[in-house]
């Protein structure tokens, strides 16, 4: 065990934790964020998308140790947030949501994308989304929820 | 359109799945809460002869089948009961569950695990539909290895063949496919206030109830379930569940604490059922004109090691094997084949998209053959109002077929690019027509479910909805909602309608079988009429409503003859693709669908589901390659079983067509299944068309387009 200290959405947090914990099991058990998703727990789904300094990353693929002093956005994180609420009322709007499981890492790959791009092309945008996978909505409605968020949201990013 | 009901809302789970405040399963938090994983079984077909688990450390159990308190039994309570709780003596699978262990530290569980020692002695396992029918190894099932053998007449085909001026014969085969719900299979058991208690990602928390009753030897209402918030399901949550949950029951009711069982995805890879693989040969009469007098088909789906529900999706399969084409004399055999494969079971579509492809497929080899143009052909023989299905019933409803192909043609440009592209130019447009029939198959409404629906009147004049049916992403909490607020006069959110909760709702049936709006729904908005004509302002008053069938159907469940189904969805769907010549690979270069689902209760959840159903449908295709290699499947995590991102597949231009059904809620009819039935034979066609070869299977794989290309 071993003492971790990150800024977690916007606050400093210190943890003991085992250093090869997965970041996924930390946020989820220890500190109750269960907003991260586990689907796969291989890198592959993106249900379990966080940000890291800024960066989209699988959290069930960081040990615990790898965060030490880095900032840390998860779902919980960004809903509050003027551009989170943006995206989520985009989302709605759109049809991006069915059974839900992938939303919030859609939501953290949102935030990536417009971060990097605030006025991406449908196939940007289909290239931003490419790394969380949906096995419900076929996608056209969550690339529809992000240009929208991308539109309504315009100065936020 | 009925402007009213069809106008798109905000669907009211959005916000609290968007923002991770929506708790699943493996979200909920209980205290003293332990882990279960599975031993399994990693021999096909064996005896076992010992299990040697080590000394257990404080807290940690390992459960089986002696477990099981007296009263209980060791079956899994389906429409049959062949599968065991636990393996008593020999497994049939690799996979199968032996034992369980549960513990605090789900690490130490993963060790403990790991340390027991199963000794086994082999026997000969069948894989192969052939191996199956050759009784390899000795039967595995009955005498002959059936769990279903069917035989459908219609008009009198031996006739046909004798006057036949010709005969073609085509063998078409479909392989396994994995739901892959992003949300892995997940149940927790717990006692509350001395009643066993399950929370579930499922769509059917009856089933469960049933299942878990009949291991323990409780009466149902002894047990209690409420469905978790469920992250998809598409098939893979309806029985599977029991499975699941009823060594999780033998556990709680010996441990007395709180255990969850999640599992990890390749588990729910590897272990959990698949869509039945299938393999359909025809042999078809023709007379010199061309024309088709005469149909032989023999249908065959790898059930794998326990029978689940495999006799009712082979049912699907043959009620779909002439689809929307009414040839006159037909004959079928379908079998379900027992094998040591992991079983098979429901999958969006229920057999349908097997024998939907099959028949595409093979209407457009005959037309190859015939020299005649494969649309035209098509349409000679599509059913309509009157018309008589495969079981001897009749088409009760309009069939707006052409309207739909017009409404195709245009949208897609067809005729244009059908005239364009030449055959083998590597470019192609492909085409399928197709039906799903609502609910479930024959007379199951009525002599199976009666599925029953509470409403209640408030007070404070909103209403609470109680059914059994679940949300499991295809939009019901919104549906459902709209559908009783519309006929009461309320807006949407003053109606309620939480989770189902075997405790507190009525039996409405299961979350399946395109059932739910066009069955269920039907019923919430007759409840719905009742509870506003008996409900008088700040009283509270509670009304019910049970399934009675729509007139004029007729059944018999014994020879499997007559009306299969109420009334069917209708689709069209056009899918352009161009091959690279090098590498084989596809890519797709348009998508359009019409379909007919009588009134759309929400269009954009309609549109969504349709959407989403074709993508999936397209996976099956073509990306999503499964193969079981003496009872193993090789591909087992989301890196080797690929299913579609959002790169792989262009927007998708989707249309509507009006044709309101009098028994279906303001005239719905199913969706959730047809949307994707049709993607697989177009996009299989299209590719024929860019090759000028005949394609028989799918996936429709670059390794296999190579062989049809290159001989």
């Amino acid at each position: 065990m071993s003492l971790v200290s990150f800024t977690l959405n916007g606050k400093p947090v210190s943890v003991e934790a085992d250093p090869l914990l997965r970041l996924l099991d930390l946020l989820r058990e220890d500190l109750g964020l269960t907003g991260v998703k586990e689907g796969c727990g291989e890198g592959e789904c993106g249900a379990c998308s966080v940000l890291k300094d800024g960066k989209i990353v699988n959290s069930c693929l960081i040990p615990v140790a790898t965060v030490a002093g880095c900032e840390i956005v998860t779902p919980e994180g960004l809903r509050d947030t003027d551009r989170g609420k943006c995206i989520v009322e985009a989302f709605a709007e759109s049809g991006a949501v069915q059974c839900g499981f992938c939303t919030p890492g859609m939501m953290m790959a949102t935030e990536s994308l417009l971060r990097k791009n605030p006025d991406p092309s449908e196939a940007e945008v289909r290239e931003g989304l490419s790394g969380n996978l949906c096995r419900c909505t076929g996608y056209d409605m969550i690339v529809r929820g992000v240009l929208l968020a991308a539109n309504k949201g315009r100065g936020l990013w | 359109m009925n402007a009213n009901i069809s106008k798109a809302v905000t669907r009211v789970d959005a916000e609290a799945k968007s923002t991770g405040a929506a708790k699943y399963v493996s979200d909920l938090q209980f205290p003293g809460l332990l882990y279960a994983r599975v031993l399994r079984s990693d021999r096909a077909r064996a005896t076992i002869l010992e299990v040697h688990v080590p000394p257990l450390p404080e807290g940690y159990f390992f459960i089986n089948k002696n477990d099981i308190p007296s009263g209980g039994t060791n079956e899994v309570l389906m429409i049959k009961k062949d599968w065991p709780v636990f393996a008593d003596g020999r497994v049939r699978y690799i996979g199968e569950a032996i034992g369980l262990v549960v513990g605090p530290d789900r690490q130490r569980v993963l060790e403990i695990l790991k340390g027991i020692e199963v000794v086994y002695e082999d026997l000969d396992p069948v894989f192969t539909l052939e191996e199956a029918l050759a009784l390899k190894g000795g039967p595995l099932y009955g005498d002959d290895n059936l769990y279903a053998d069917y035989h459908l007449v219609k008009g009198d085909p031996d006739a046909a063949f004798d006057a036949a001026d010709q005969i073609i014969e085509d063998e078409i085969s479909t392989g396994y496919q994995e739901h892959i719900y992003m949300e892995p299979q997940g149940v927790i058991g717990t006692l509350e206030e001395g009643k066993i208690t399950f929370y579930a990602s499922s769509q059917c928390p009856f089933y469960i109830r049933k299942a878990v009753a009949h291991c323990l030897g409780l009466s149902p209402d002894e047990v209690r379930v409420k469905q978790a918030v469920t992250g998809g399901a598409f098939g893979g949550k309806e029985h599977f569940p029991d499975v699941m949950a009823t060594p999780v029951a033998v556990a709680v009711h010996k441990i007395g604490k709180p255990v969850q069982l999640v599992l990890d995805r390749i588990e729910d890879i590897s272990f959990t059922p698949k869509r039945h693989p299938s393999t359909t040969r025809f042999r078809t009469a023709l007379d010199k004109d061309g024309k088709i007098i005469g149909m032989d088909i023999d249908v065959q789906i790898n059930a794998g090691a326990y029978e689940s529900c495999s006799l009712v999706v082979l049912q699907r399969a043959i009620f779909s094997s002439n689809s929307v084409y009414d040839i006159p004399n037909v004959k079928i055999r379908g079998r379900a084949i027992a094998t040591n494969n992991v079983p098979s079971d429901a999958y969006r579509g229920f057999g349908a998209p097997q024998g939907l492809f099959a028949v595409e497929m093979h209407m457009s080899h005959l037309a190859r053959q015939l020299g005649v143009d494969e649309l035209a052909f098509k349409e000679r023989y599509f059913t309509e109002k009157g018309g008589v299905t495969v079981t001897n019933g009749k088409i009760k409803e309009d069939v707006k077929l052409p309207e739909m192909l017009q409404k195709i043609k245009e949208a897609s440009d067809y005729d244009r690019k059908a005239a364009e592209y030449s055959r083998g130019a590597l470019r192609g447009i492909g085409i399928s027509i197709f039906n799903h029939g609502s609910g479930f198959t024959g007379n199951g409404e009525q002599a199976i479910i009666k599925g029953l629906v509470t409403m209640r009147g408030r007070r404070d004049g909103k209403a609470d909805l109680l059914v059994s049916n679940v949300e499991m992403g295809q939009g019901l909490q919104t549906t459902f909602r709209k559908i009783a607020a519309q006929v009461l006069g309320l807006p949407v959110e003053d109606v309620g309608y939480d989770n189902p909760d075997t405790d507190r709702v009525p039996d409405s049936g299961p979350t399946c079988a395109s059932r739910s709006i066009a069955v269920v729904g039907f019923l919430v908005q007759e409840c719905a009429k009742k509870l506003k004509a008996a409900w008088k302002p700040g009283e509270m008053v509670e009304v019910s409503h049970r399934y009675a069938p729509p007139p004029g159907l007729e059944w018999n469940q014994d020879d499997l003859q007559g009306d299969a189904y109420p009334s069917f969805g209708w689709g069209i769907n056009v899918v352009e693709v161009e091959v690279d010549p090098v590498t084989y690979e596809v890519s797709t270069k348009g998508i359009w669908s019409v379909f007919d689902v009588g009134t759309a209760i929400d269009e954009r959840v309609v549109e969504g589901q349709a959407h989403g159903g074709i993508i999936q449908g397209l996976g099956y295709a073509s990306l999503e390659k499964l193969e079981a290699v003496n009872g193993r499947f090789r591909q087992h995590t989301m890196a080797d079983y690929v299913i579609p991102t959002s790169m792989d597949f262009p927007s998708i231009h989707n249309q509507l067509v009006d044709n309101p059904y009098p028994y279906g809620p303001f005239g719905a009819k199913g969706a959730g299944e047809l949307v994707f039935d049709g993607a697989a034979p177009a996009y299989a066609d299209a590719v024929q068309w860019a090759i000028d070869k005949p394609v028989d299977r799918i996936p429709v794989t670059p390794e296999y387009l190579m062989e049809v290309i290159e001989g």
